[in-house]
């Protein structure tokens, strides 16, 4: 029974708790033994918090045998990323600087999804403060991928993309700064929604750049990812970039997509997204992926964003920029790490000096100095300054292409999952990664990655939709279909052709 | 820190006379709102440390800004009231430093974009002069915590085994109000100083953004200074004397430098531009860090934080609802209560104008009222060496006071015993007055009495007033007021004696 309940879509998982064919206790119950069984060479966790997540399943259950009214997702378990701030339970953004800390407030993210009643099944594993992607800066070991153990999972969000992936949550909360949600969904086959910037409410999420940062749902399913997007999304007054906006409905979205009708949409292809670095399986599915859009009614046009090349370079000075600034209060002072000098005096800069010197990791380290020269006196203009003027430019070109066409489309990164330590040493090589990822959020604008299937090296490869700001339903629409095209002519979702982990007994 | 070697000063006026000073003085006002600038932590001054926090106050990882809009009105007050423009859109800027009262190790001011810009304040100087300050920017930032040292010597950080952060005050919000350089005040810079912080004190309260006590330190001043041989060389090299607290230590700090940079200017030395501590005990300025490129605050835009676009209706609605500011009251005060321009500068130096206004409500003249508190009541605080408000008296029990005067129950002499009754706690001037029995004796009979009495004690003098002589009839009253203890009306007492030694 148990190894049935963790192969559930969300969405069906909750039909059977609301239906009351299963208890949440049962449904969290296999997802911790599936996590006992697998996380070991998976790696997705860095803390399992099953005491709290079975009382929040008992609670579930006992509420709803009392006859009330619960949200639709209740007692579906979830896993969240590590920069997530939880109330009680050890939250270290994948630092050692914040090893042992115990955060005393939930982020309002937090605060919803325990309020609904999803009992939280740990924290995943992440890139340091959200910065690579592959989980390999982690400051607690990498993350595996579950196609392929000897592969990277993504990142920076590698954690949660994997613990989807590897069926020990049908649910995860990640964060998606360049790339960090909608990367490793493309290389473990899940789905992955970054949205508009100020859709969810970042107070709580540990700021690497403030603005670009935001969490959105990593999920197996299209429908899954609007449902728990639904849940997190709306106005909260403890973010002053937080959207006052009415929350459009992903989840009727969703539902109409996946009809299979796309009569009338308009789906531009990013001419400067494809080409040159992208690998030839990659493309092939991705042009796959169109034909099957096309025959479902879409109109199918190329379109330019000429200013998309220097994306990677504007991103690389706000990143670290915002990120030297956001990071400055992990120092020991307050909270989490704190390392004395060995010898010499032990003053409170001294003592700054060593925690952070000792906490931080080299990844971490190299995107503070950049930062730090980025905004000195003297060269803010030609550096930080200028990063903004492209920012205003890659703006202007989805403005414009949102003009010609209701939603954009390329692959959601050049290649599959490479090796462990393949890119470990070349940093240029690993942000490249993240090209077609990263214009989305200096935009602001909502992106989504869903399966287009496997590249000649039997991994997945994903296909990413972009739509305007606060048109995050298109996403759900769009990406509904294509699932729904998809998984006719497989037979079946792809992670379904994944290799089965070996259980730990 | 407190290293007191001693420093080469030329006389102040001396100094003044070979050099122009120019000044420039930063104050910073604390906000009287109910919580702070960016979170929702409660903010009240002399709170158990530590106990108005939250994951924002604190810095926690996650914890984001969001602003406070009534700080935001009171800001727009302020630049206001300083006849400056309000901003149409402005941002917060991240100022980059580690320090550990600074919990995030940034503070959230604004750089480029303060919310109000180009704006002039009048101070009169005490002999009336009227001198216009250029105001250049007021801009919205938060507080730092409190740091406290132990161990070393007077509570300084040098020295001190550990330090302790009360992050109560981290976030409080403040208003930085930054002149343009002062010229032209010459020798009386020292004042104009003085007179400008004092100026914006009381605009403070008038506007009801902060409590503005200096001596909590809710308004705060550094003051630049800066000497050049003439009015028309370029301005010189300034330094930078952060702290100042009191009205008069801001003007003993402007005098004081003048005269250290005069001497450095003098022996043909460079003036270092620099931060400079003030030292209250001892009236000295000592160097502090040095302002050079070191100081790199890496100031950007705060991605946090969305643009503040004050709507102009509601900035027009904020500029028409501004109270009387201080100087156009004092001018109207005056005129009110007929007082000459000497004597209403007097009452302003006193700080007495309230306790005058309040004093007219509670019914007395503004004569009366003035003749009260800037006589008696000034003599006591002078000699107890306390404000005039801080004297145990109320204005409704002056008000009282000079009723009982008016109505003719007390004398103007038993009034000054009734007052000192009032200053000892003995109660209103009317408990006053029947616990020590001080009213007027208008019962002729018992005046009578009391002149029998006197008249039988002194034949001699009788004798005299009975034959016309009406010199010695003195002696009578006086010994008829001391038998009264002062109660009765001498006028009165001389009537009925002339009237019992009618031949």
């Amino acid at each position: 029974m148990s190894a049935d309940l963790t192969r559930l879509t969300a969405a069906d998982l909750a039909a059977a708790l609301t239906s009351g064919d299963v208890s949440s206790v049962e449904a969290t119950t296999a997802h911790l033994d599936r996590i006992a069984a697998v996380d070991g060479p998976v790696h997705a966790f860095l803390h399992v918090a099953a005491d709290e997540a079975l009382a929040t399943a008992r609670a579930v259950d006992a509420s709803r045998a009392a006859g009330q009214t619960l949200h639709p997702l209740a007692g579906v378990p979830i896993a969240v990323k590590d920069i997530v701030v939880t109330r009680g339970l050890p939250t270290t953004a994948g630092s050692r600087i914040l090893e042992g800390w115990l955060p005393p407030y939930d982020a309002t993210l937090v605060a919803r999804i325990k309020a609904a009643g999803l009992p939280i099944l740990g924290k995943t594993n992440m890139d340091e403060f959200a910065m690579g992607s592959s989980t390999e800066h982690s400051g607690y070991g990498n993350t595996h991928n579950p196609w392929d153990l000897e592969r990277i999972p993504g990142g920076s969000g590698g954690g949660s993309a994997a613990a989807v992936a590897a069926y020990e949550a049908p649910l995860a909360i990640g964060t998606d700064t360049g790339g960090s949600i909608r990367q490793p969904a493309a290389v473990t086959g899940t789905v992955g929604v970054k949205p508009t910037y100020g859709s969810v409410s970042r107070y709580g999420l540990i700021a690497l750049a403030s603005s670009l940062d935001q969490a959105g749902p990593v999920t197996r399913t299209v429908l899954d990812a609007a449902l728990l997007h639904a849940l997190i999304a709306g106005h909260d007054p403890l973010d002053s970039t937080s959207l006052p906006d009415e929350v459009p409905d992903f989840v009727a979205a969703a539902r109409r997509g996946a009809t299979g009708d796309l009569s009338g949409v308009r789906i531009g292809v990013v001419r400067e997204l494809q080409g040159d670095g992208y690998q030839s399986g990659v493309l092939a599915r991705f042009t796959e992926s169109l034909d099957l859009l096309r025959e479902a009614g879409a109109d199918i046009v190329e379109v330019s964003c000429p200013h998309f090349e220097h994306a990677l370079a504007a991103y690389y000075l706000i990143l670290p920029a915002e990120a030297s600034s956001n990071l400055a209060k992990f120092d020991g002072m307050r909270f989490g790490l704190r390392v004395e000098p060995t010898s010499g005096p032990v003053t409170a800069e001294r003592v700054m000096g060593a925690t952070r010197g000792a906490g931080f990791g080299d990844e971490v380290k190299r995107r503070i100095i950049l930062g730090t020269y980025a905004l000195s006196a003297g060269y803010y203009d030609a550096y930080y300054g200028s990063a903004q003027k492209v920012r205003t430019l890659i703006q202007r070109d989805f403005t414009a292409a949102f003009t010609q066409v209701d939603v954009l489309v390329s692959p959601t990164t050049p290649t599959t999952a490479f090796r462990l330590g393949e890119k470990l040493d070349d940093p240029l090589a690993m942000y490249l990664n993240d090209v077609a990822t990263i214009p989305v959020n200096l935009a602001g604008v909502p992106g989504m990655s869903l399966p287009a299937g496997l590249s000649d090296d039997g991994l997945p490869v994903g296909f990413q939709v972009i739509a305007p700001a606060r048109a995050d339903d298109r996403l759900y629409r769009v990406g509904a279909a294509l699932e729904a095209l998809l998984e006719q002519r497989w037979e079946g979702p792809l992670l379904s052709r994944a290799p089965e982990l070996e259980e730990a007994r | 820190m407190s290293t007191t070697t001693p420093v080469d000063l030329v006389d102040y006026d001396e100094a003044v006379t070979r050099y122009d000073p120019v000044i420039g003085i930063e104050v910073h006002v604390e906000l009287g709102t109910r919580t702070k600038m960016f979170d929702g932590a409660e903010q009240s001054f002399g709170e158990e440390p530590n106990t108005q926090i939250t994951p924002v106050s604190l810095g926690l990882p996650g914890a984001l800004p969001a602003v406070n809009g009534t700080a935001v009105e009171y800001a727009i007050r302020i630049g206001l009231a300083l006849n400056c423009g309000i901003a149409p859109s402005c941002r917060f800027a991240r100022k980059n430093y580690f320090y550990p009262d600074v919990p995030k190790n940034f503070q959230t001011s604004q750089y480029d974009e303060p919310i109000a810009h180009d704006g002039w304040v009048d101070v009169e100087l005490a002999d009336g002069t009227i001198f216009r300050v250029q105001i250049e920017r007021a801009h919205m930032e938060e507080d730092a915590g409190k740091n406290t040292h132990v161990g070393g010597e007077g509570g300084r950080i040098h020295g001190a085994t550990y330090s302790l952060v009360d992050y109560n005050r981290a976030g409080v919000p403040l208003v930085e109000i930054v002149t343009r350089p002062i010229e032209g005040a010459g020798a009386r810079a020292p004042e104009v100083a003085r007179a400008y912080v004092q100026t914006l004190r009381d605009i403070f309260r008038a506007l009801e953004v902060s409590e503005a006590r200096m001596e909590r330190g809710n308004v705060r001043a550094d003051v630049n200074v800066s000497l050049r041989p003439t009015p028309h060389s370029p301005l010189g090299t300034r330094t930078e004397t952060k702290n100042v607290n009191s009205f008069r230590s801001v003007e003993r700090a402007v005098r004081y430098e003048i005269s250290r940079q005069a001497a450095a200017l003098d022996a043909g030395a460079t003036i270092v531009q620099e931060t400079r501590h003030w030292h209250e005990d001892t009236g000295i300025t000592t160097a502090g860090r040095v302002k050079s490129d070191a100081e790199d605050y890496r100031y950007f835009p705060e991605p946090d934080l969305v643009p503040i676009v004050p709507d102009p209706v509601w900035v027009e609605g904020i500029r028409l609802a501004l109270p009387e500011l201080p100087a156009a009251r004092r001018r109207r005060l005056a005129e009110d209560w007929g007082y000459a321009d000497a004597e209403m500068r007097d009452v302003v130096n006193a700080g007495a104008v309230e306790l005058i206004e309040a004093t007219t409500a509670a019914g007395a003249s503004a004569a009366a009222a003035r003749k009260w508190w800037m006589g008696e009541l000034a003599r006591t605080a002078k000699q107890q060496d306390v404000e005039l408000a801080d004297l145990p008296i109320t204005p409704a029990q002056i008000g009282a006071l000079q009723r009982l005067v008016d109505s003719g129950r007390i004398t103007d002499t038993l009034a000054r015993q009734v007052l000192e009754g009032v200053l000892a706690g003995e109660g209103d001037p009317e408990q006053v007055v029947v616990a020590r029995g001080l009213e007027v004796v208008s019962d002729d009979g018992a005046l009578l009495a009391a002149i029998d009495t006197a008249l039988a004690a002194q034949p001699d003098v009788a004798a005299k007033v009975r034959a016309g002589n009406l010199g010695p009839v003195g002696a009578i009253i006086g010994a008829v007021m001391k038998a009264t203890r002062g109660q009765a009306d001498a006028a009165r007492v001389r009537e009925l004696v002339l009237q019992r030694l009618e031949p």
